[in-house]
């Protein structure tokens, strides 16, 4: 989330779309309510079904699943021609004026500029800011003489360097230019109309328009007072464009303003109560801990790292940018220090080499497809359930069957580490079945301490209230053990590169129990020798715990876990352990309670709750604000901002980008697929994509060659299949719970009266919901709270399948339902950004059973 | 507005001041369910039978997602559910949360012969007493919410207590601390009522629902329990909730010519016990089974 | 920290059967009330393990925290302190007694041996040595120092660690320092799906 959950009290307006709040975040969604209640904020709830938020809302609008950058698009449209955008904020705070090079092609054809069919990647030299000055009002000049395109220089011997962004970028405050971002924007989006908009989701021209009004009211007329959110989960991470679907939510929140303000922002929900913190220490294959990059075989030393990896500033020359990114080689040797220790010295480049550099993507469905391929022979997992979670279980399945051995740790006996005796394996296949399995008990919830960060970047410490039961272990004395008997091993018998295990830095009070406060210090971080602050003269002696990442030193000086976790644990005591419960603002920042990232701030951006002299578009929101006589910026919140810097510096707000501000346009490949978000049909989809036929499908995807990497044809399968939880029920976890159970006892598939008028269907007759990968049985649910649509003159049908039950748990183990796991179903391609499988939208038919 | 009847109200050969006088203290409690904002998220249920140690019965898919078709004898507490198409055919999710009504004027307590099985608090909670209880299930009949529930193990009846544990030590009802939503609300009865107006008056006002109202059904002589609805005019929609709710007729004329004869004293008294005696004999409030046996 | 609401919960209780708070008239006759369950317990603070609202919880568990005492915990209720949920849960949360006391929680390490049709019990110290065996031979086995251009990568490519994200910060951590360390590539976890 930029902002948080109490933040949404804030709003004047909500677009939900892609989540569903009041199933799956309960606690959080009453702040919908609040909002709801004591502001009359309006909600509008964008779902294929009817649901629990869609209850609560103002407006509900049925669309088709995966059509939601095409709503989005249509959104952006009818903003930008009935002039509800916010005017100051876009010329200031984003990119709009940016001017972009000559020979940048929009995706009329489905592809920009730049595309190789042969490799399905983008050259993305064209995906740049234009060099130069202020075109301001001499648009048509600069259009005339234009700017030659640079050429790319010659490199036989390799693929061409990476383009970088220009330190001056050319610029038009008048967003005039046709080719500054704001015109291209309005170009690529000008396709979206209302009746495209319809073909391709399915809501009818009036109720689309109807919603995007509702939504834009807040910037009626150019008003900056008001504040409008956009809520989502994974029904937008779920698709083969789901960053750019997150990616145009952001652009629309740009345009009007709405972001870094109370009440505004975009907000991710986040389904698991550490998902944030886990991706925050970088469990992900490609990042390290605070999202810096992953290393890659090109690195091939550290100061080739941090060239590739450190950013320059890029913005209009008059303008300022923090660009706070330049400390990337501070936080970086930090971590390597925290990690390698005393092995890590300025002279072998802080033991840079000890770190694996991935030479290809090994993302999630990767792993199982190197796994089937017989290049991974073992797996640990812990608290990870990976044949339900899927994509396309059976693969993952018969992935298993042929690795070496596979650790499970867990707390109830789980689908994966039974995998080898899954319905429809018999005992004579068991036989075949090599793998070693061992099943570790750990630990639950209440039996461990420890930090966790909610999505709001909330860190918040817990106590352990009861030992493990039985002989069940933590699963971080687990971890410790399995790696100190392996150190053990390498020092004992020699093996391949011993170095990175014998110097890993393991130096806690007790090695095979680590204590949590001690690892929690480490992520905060620590001074190595004496540090003095060259302006205030503060001293930092060796040992001591670090105020913050601003004391990160990039010369071995420091060590740190998790520069954005600096802070967290300082020589003042754990701040993640306060339960301060004052709000002196009202707006629900609560300072004191817990600690949030960065730096204790709670919205993000916040910079941009002020107009460009640095006063708040709202004074009845104030959350930060220039305070001339201090020289400071000061406030009811942490300002998200160099504090000392004056508005008439032009310093932007997004001080994560080298630009300084919003990026409309994401310029040089940060997002692989294109500049600007393109609807693309789902992977498999009712209909050819309405905008490009012969592009339908985003073209960076790419598919698997194993024999269950199937896909099936509208023609066979025509129903659209969505996946999803329900409120009573937590992923596969609480199937073992006997009081969840009884709240919802068996699988359901939920599907429209009329489709179920004709296939002879009744409600709780039990149906077969079939894709080109497999067979889900579960009991029909039928319902008018999903309704058939019309897709571009077609009539097709969704139907919507919660995905809690498998085949070990309460009702499975007495047999009472047809132990299937919805994710038989679900195809392994996935986002070419974030290499998130396509679980919704894909296509299904139906059969009573 | 009652209070307690053992709060203090003077005290003698006392020179200071009488505790508590002079306030203007209310002790009718009252529940909240404002099911315009209810998510059917069904934390009430769990809470209630966490909290009172109800645990798990079998249920069946029933083509909604209602737990079960009406609260139980060891489920007090059941959202119900009921998709509604408007007329403008845009679709609605009525969810509201079925429990004891705790009425002022409690069927249940009218039709019960069993002394002391059922009583009335002070702050309105109508309150089952199963050690008292004989099972006769007369309380079922007199109450017009079908509310409480025969179990056959126990042979006795059962019903929500409003948490009577909790509040009587502070707290609040189990089901109103879960509600995240806020749908849930716990106060007095006069505040509960114009905290539901001020809602329902947003309803009609801002939300477009001109029908947007309150209920508590004076046939029962109010409730403790009351509830916001969208459309107020047809409280049915939101799982059979009785529009004029009133003592079934067979209970009034059973109770009325007794209470009538109990003018007469002697009479009365003398008619009553010997009827009573007759009817039940000397029977006895049966024990309730230890917990294992309650939790089939 | 933790002492005012259980003070109060002290006092409640002794003023017990006579108590007249709050509309009660407890004249034992007639009507008895049940006991606070949690009067006494002692009052753990947690975060709730399902989604990233991050509620705040409290564990009641038996005792006093008292050296003697092995606590079970007894009853859960939200947090009311907890700015974000201020005392709410949602039906997973509330039920989350449930989840500490199963019955089908699994107590011991066990093994599926090669072939086999069932589960056997094995040591920790078994387990955790044939494990740290695997780990080493697999390792060996596909390390790759330098990739086909020459270039150093130290990577291990033959085994995978998936994790879940209900876990805290530190753990989390851990398990990349340690696999990492390794030279894991393949490292994933449940933020992607």
């Amino acid at each position: 989330m930029t902002n948080g959950w109490i933040d949404i009290k804030n709003t004047d307006m909500m677009l939900i779309m892609g989540g569903n709040p009041a199933e799956n975040h309960p606690c959080g969604f009453k702040w919908a309510m609040e909002a709801k209640r004591n502001r009359n904020a309006k909600l509008i709830s964008v779902d294929p079904r009817f649901t629990r938020t869609s209850s609560t809302a103002d407006l509900f609008v049925q669309i088709r699943a995966g059509s939601d950058i095409a709503f989005l698009g249509g959104l952006i449209r009818y903003a930008i021609e009935n002039n509800r955008i916010a005017k100051e904020y876009l010329v200031n705070y984003t990119n709009a004026a940016f001017i972009v090079k000559e020979g940048f092609k929009l995706p009329d054809d489905g592809l920009y500029s730049g595309f190789n069919a042969a490799s399905a990647t983008y050259d993305k030299t064209t995906w740049n800011y234009e060099g130069g000055g202020d075109f301001s009002g001499k648009a048509g000049a600069a259009a005339a003489s234009g700017h030659a395109p640079e050429p790319v220089p010659g490199n036989p011997g390799g693929p061409a360097p990476p383009p970088a962004l220009p330190p001056n970028v050319a610029y038009d405050l008048t967003l005039q230019h046709p080719r500054c971002v704001f015109q291209l924007m309005k170009q690529q989006y000008s396709r979206y109309t209302p009746e495209t908009v319809e073909r391709i989701t399915g809501i009818p021209k009036d109720q689309f328009l109807k919603a995007v009004d509702m939504f834009t009211s807040v910037r009626k007329d150019g008003d900056m007072k008001k504040v409008a959110t956009i809520i989502y989960a994974v029904g937008w991470t779920q698709h083969t464009f789901g960053t750019q679907i997150i990616r145009t939510a952001a652009m629309i929140q740009l345009l009007l303003g709405n972001m870094g303000r109370a009440g505004g922002g975009v907000n991710a929900l986040r389904g698991h109560s550490n998902i944030q913190g886990a991706t925050d220490m970088a469990g992900l294959y490609e990042s390290l801990p605070g999202y810096l990059k992953g290393p890659v075989p090109d690195d091939t030393n550290l100061g080739v790292y941090l060239k590739r990896t450190t950013p320059t500033s890029s913005k209009p020359a008059p303008w300022d940018s923090m660009n706070y990114y330049q400390n990337t080689p501070q936080f970086m040797v930090s971590l390597l220090k925290a990690l390698y220790g005393d092995a890590a010295t300025k002279e072998n480049g802080f033991a840079f080499d000890y770190f694996p550099k991935p030479g290809q993507d090994c993302s999630w469905t990767h792993i199982w497809d190197d796994m089937y391929n017989g290049k991974i022979k073992g797996m640990m997992a812990f608290g990870m359930n990976g044949v339900m979670i899927g994509p396309d279980t059976n693969k993952n399945i018969n992935a298993l069957k042929k690795a070496d051995w596979l650790v499970v740790g867990e707390i109830y006996q789980d689908e994966t580490s039974e995998f080898w005796r899954a319905p429809g394996i018999t005992a004579d296949e068991q036989k075949n079945i090599n793998t070693t399995v061992y099943r570790l008990p750990c630990a639950g919830f209440a039996e461990k301490d420890g930090s966790m960060t909610n999505s709001a970047r909330w860190v918040t410490w817990k106590y352990a209230a009861v030992p493990p039961p039985g002989d069940a272990r933590l699963d971080q004395d687990i971890i410790a053990e399995i790696f100190l008997r392996v150190r053990g091993l390498y020092k004992s018998d020699g093996g391949k590169f011993p170095d990175p295990i014998l110097n890993l830095s393991w130096a806690y009070a007790d090695a095979a129990h680590p204590p949590l406060t001690q690892v929690a210090m480490e992520l905060n971080g620590r001074a190595l020798a004496d540090l003095t602050d060259p302006v205030t003269k503060q001293v930092i002696k060796a040992g001591q715990q670090l105020p913050g990442f601003a004391w990160l030193k990039d010369d071995g000086t420091t060590m740190c876990g998790n520069w954005i976790y600096s802070g967290s644990w300082t020589e003042a005591g754990a701040q993640i352990q306060r339960r301060g419960t004052e709000d002196p603002s009202g707006m629900g920042v609560y300072p004191n309670w817990a600690w949030s990232w960065p730096a204790n701030r709670r919205v993000l951006y916040n910079r941009a709750s002020c107009n460009a002299d640095g006063k708040p578009w709202d004074p009845d929101r104030k959350q930060i604000w220039w305070n001339e006589a201090s020289g400071k910026w000061v406030g009811n919140d942490v300002p998200d901002f160099k504090p000392d810097s004056h508005p008439k510096d032009h310093m932007g707000p997004f001080i994560m980008n080298p630009e300084g501000v919003g990026r409309l346009f994401a310029p040089i490949g940060v997002i692989v697929d294109g500049p600007f978000p393109e609807h693309y049909e789902p992977i498999e989809s009712p209909i050819k994509n309405p905008l490009h036929p012969d592009q339908s499908n985003n073209p960076l995807v790419k598919k698997f060659n194993t024999p269950y990497d199937k896909f099936g044809s509208p023609e066979e399968y025509s129903i659209v299949c969505t996946t999803y939880r329900l409120t009573e029920q937590y992923h596969y976890w609480t199937k073992n719970n006997p009081m969840n159970v009884q709240l919802i006892p068996e699988p359901f598939v939920e599907i429209p009266v009329e489709l179920a008028e004709e296939k002879g269907i009744r409600g709780t007759d039990v149906i077969h919901v079939i894709s080109a990968r497999g067979t889900y049985t579960a009991k029909a649910f039928v319902t008018r709270r999903l309704r058939p649509m019309m897709i571009d003159g077609k009539k097709v049908y969704q139907v919507g399948l919660p995905i809690h039950q498998g085949f070990r748990g309460i009702d499975e183990d007495e047999e009472r339902n047809a132990r299937t796991p919805a994710n038989l179903l679900t195809p392994a391609v996935t986002d070419p950004n974030a290499h998130t499988p396509e679980s919704k939208g894909f296509l299904v038919k139906i059969e009573k059973a | 507005m009652s209070q307690a009847s053992t709060e203090i109200v003077r005290i003698s050969g006392h020179a200071g001041s009488v505790p508590g006088a002079g306030l203007n203290r209310e002790f009718q409690v009252c529940k909240l369910v404002d099911t315009t904002t209810c998510i059917g998220c069904k934390a009430c249920e769990v809470a209630c039978l966490e909290w009172n140690g109800n645990t798990f019965s079998e249920t069946t898919f029933d083509n909604s997602y209602q737990t079960m078709p009406e609260t139980t004898w060891n489920y007090w507490n059941l959202i119900k559910f009921n998709e509604h198409e408007r007329e403008d055919g845009s679709m609605m999710l009525l969810m509201r949360k079925d429990q004891c009504m705790h009425c002022e004027d409690p069927g249940c307590l009218a039709a019960c012969p069993a002394d002391a099985a059922i009583v009335q608090y002070a702050n309105g909670i109508v309150d089952f007493q199963e050690a008292n209880c004989i099972g006769c299930g007369y309380c079922i009949t007199g109450c017009p919410f079908n509310i409480p529930k025969f179990s056959p193990t126990a042979r006795k009846v059962f019903k929500c207590t409003l948490c009577s544990d909790r509040v009587a030590v502070g707290l609040e009802p189990a089901c109103i601390k879960a509600c995240p939503t806020g749908c849930l609300h716990f106060g007095t009865k006069s505040e509960m009522k114009e905290l539901a107006e001020t809602r329902a008056e947003q309803l009609r006002d801002v939300s477009g629902f001109a029908d947007a109202g309150v209920y508590d059904p004076p046939g029962v002589g109010g409730t403790h329990v009351i509830y916001v609805l969208h459309d107020a005019k047809n409280p049915e929609l939101y799982g059979g909730l009785p529009k004029d709710p009133h003592i079934p007729y067979s209970v009034r004329l059973w109770k009325a010519p007794l209470k009538w004869l109990g003018n007469l004293a002697i009479v009365g008294g003398l008619a009553g016990l010997a009827w009573h005696y007759m009817r039940y004999g000397p029977k006895k409030a049966e024990p309730i089974p230890p917990d294992d046996e309650r939790r089939v | 920290m933790q002492t005012s609401r259980r003070d109060f919960f002290k006092v409640a209780a002794v003023g017990g059967v006579a108590a007249t708070i709050f509309g009660f008239d407890l004249k034992p006759a007639y009507a008895q009330l049940k006991e606070l369950k949690i009067a006494r317990a002692a009052e753990t603070r947690s975060t709730c393990p399902y989604c990233a609202v991050g509620c705040g919880v409290l564990i009641y568990t038996i005792g006093d925290r008292a050296k003697n005492v092995t606590p079970q915990v007894i009853h859960v209720e939200g947090d009311p302190d907890h700015p974000t949920n201020r005392g709410t849960l949602c039906p997973k949360g509330s039920s989350l007694e449930q989840d500490m006391l199963n019955p089908r929680r699994i107590t011991k390490p066990q093994v599926r041996r090669p072939g086999a049709t069932d589960w056997e019990d094995i040591s920790w110290d078994s387990a955790l040595g044939e494990i740290a065996h695997w780990t080493k031979k697999t390792r060996d086995a596909t390390f790759v120092e330098k990739d086909a251009n020459g270039r150093t990568v130290n990577r291990c490519e033959g085994i995978s660690f998936i994790g879940g994200c209900t876990d805290t910060n530190e753990f989390n951590y851990l398990v990349v320092k340690a696999m990492r360390g390794l030279g894991l590539v393949y490292l994933e976890n449940q933020a992607r799906v």
